[in-house]
């Protein structure tokens, strides 16, 4: 087997220890790594070889589980799909933006698992019907219509590159919002009233400025900056029904599960 | 083990030089500054026009001053770049789905610029330059 050709490369990694430091700092290492290598393998080199102490999250490296996602030189993006031979010089790595430090390229995913959650992710029936009564069946034309939602690996690369979310973390944020999106558009689903009372607020998608960042680095090609814009036009709809047509009932006041539940 | 995050602070005021992308964010959101400014400047002429033949003929005549022809050329460029962002943006917040399949969204953004030509070529035409 003939050997792959090599490339040295130069890291320059965040360092940060929550039982020493008080403030997080830059520590250079240089390795030899395989050219067609991610930056992961890099990381993986430096602590094999050079430093076991350096701390960082992955798990699949084919960008399908969405742990090992980091900043490379200021952008958002999975270290196991961003390969060393796009750069040149020392590579920049640090940890995911606007979440809190961990431990070196670690940090505290806490405040979008909570946001994931409000947001009721999961289908909420229109109709709950006995498993004797078989699947929820749907067409394949009403599968396309939320299927790219549907690929969100909760990476979280969304929220690092949103300046939003940044500046007010009280947002809700692409990636959970774009999955309440995801959930309200499924034909099968009659959840959306209930997730109207976290999507259709302040901190819901009218935080959302449209920057669209979020969607330039998404990793699975979701566009979440689409399904933040339709939820604010349908969210208006509603607004619209309820303050200004006389006796007007919006879609978030038609079918919830609890509606579904009293008539059956 | 002690947990003890460390919250990074994103700077208020000077985040969007971090980025390009957040660059050309601001300068989308600065354009709507202009197109406001121009918006006043019609209420203003129309506040003129009411007040008569001679104050419609100044504000006529300030029209033609070079800080006056200036302020125009920046607002129009504003507002066409403002309009080709809003234009783009269409296509993903109004996506059109026929059986499986998504329109382009190139489709979708080309027939509001089709829209905007179509409309400007009969306001011109009711404004009688044609």
């Amino acid at each position: 087997m003939t050997q792959m050709k090599q490339r040295q490369v130069q890291l320059e990694v965040l360092r940060y220890n929550p039982d020493t430091d008080t403030e997080a700092h830059f520590q250079r290492y240089e390795v030899s790594c395989n050219e067609e290598g991610v930056v992961l393998d890099a990381l993986n080199k430096v602590k094999e070889t050079v430093d076991p102490t350096l701390n960082y999250r992955w798990s699949c490296h084919m960008a399908v589980c969405g742990s090992c996602g980091m900043m490379i030189n200021g952008e958002p993006k999975l270290s196991c799909h961003t390969f060393l031979r796009d750069y040149e010089g020392v590579i920049r790595v640090e940890p995911l933006a606007h979440f809190p430090i961990e431990r070196d390229l670690v940090t505290a995913p806490d405040d979008f698992m909570e946001k994931l959650k409000r947001v009721k992710p999961y289908l909420i029936p229109k109709k709950k019907k006995p498993i004797s009564e078989g699947e929820y069946k749907q067409t394949p034309a009403q599968l396309m219509k939320f299927r790219q939602y549907s690929m969100c690996i909760n990476c979280m690369l969304c929220y690092a590159a949103c300046p939003e979310y940044g500046l007010t973390p009280k947002f809700i944020g692409p990636a959970a919002l774009t999955l309440a999106h995801r959930y309200n558009i499924d034909s099968r689903d009659g959840g959306r009233k209930e997730r109207q009372e976290v999507v259709a607020t302040a901190e819901g998608v009218w935080d959302c400025t449209f920057v669209g960042a979020c969607s330039e680095v998404c990793p699975a090609h979701v566009d979440p900056a689409s399904a933040l814009q339709q939820m604010k036009i349908t969210s208006s709809i509603d607004w619209i029904v309820e303050h200004l047509i006389p006796g007007g009932k919006s879609a978030r006041d038609t079918v919830s599960r609890e509606d579904a539940g009293d008539i059956s | 083990m002690s947990r003890r995050p460390l919250v990074r602070e994103v700077p208020p005021t000077t985040w969007y030089f971090r980025q390009p992308r957040y660059m050309r964010y601001m300068s989308r959101e600065i354009t709507s500054i202009f197109v406001g400014a121009y918006c006043m400047f019609l209420v203003v002429g129309l506040q003129r026009l009411a007040a008569g033949p001679s104050a419609w003929e100044g504000f006529l005549q300030a029209l033609t001053s070079p800080a006056s022809i200036v302020f125009q050329f920046l607002a129009l460029v504003a507002a066409v770049y403002h309009a080709a962002t809003w234009f783009n943006a269409t296509q993903k917040a109004m996506p059109v789905q026929i059986g499986e399949d998504f329109v382009p969204g190139n489709v979708i953004s080309g027939a509001h610029y089709v829209a905007w030509a179509v409309l400007s070529v009969v306001i011109l035409h009711l404004a009688g330059v044609f």
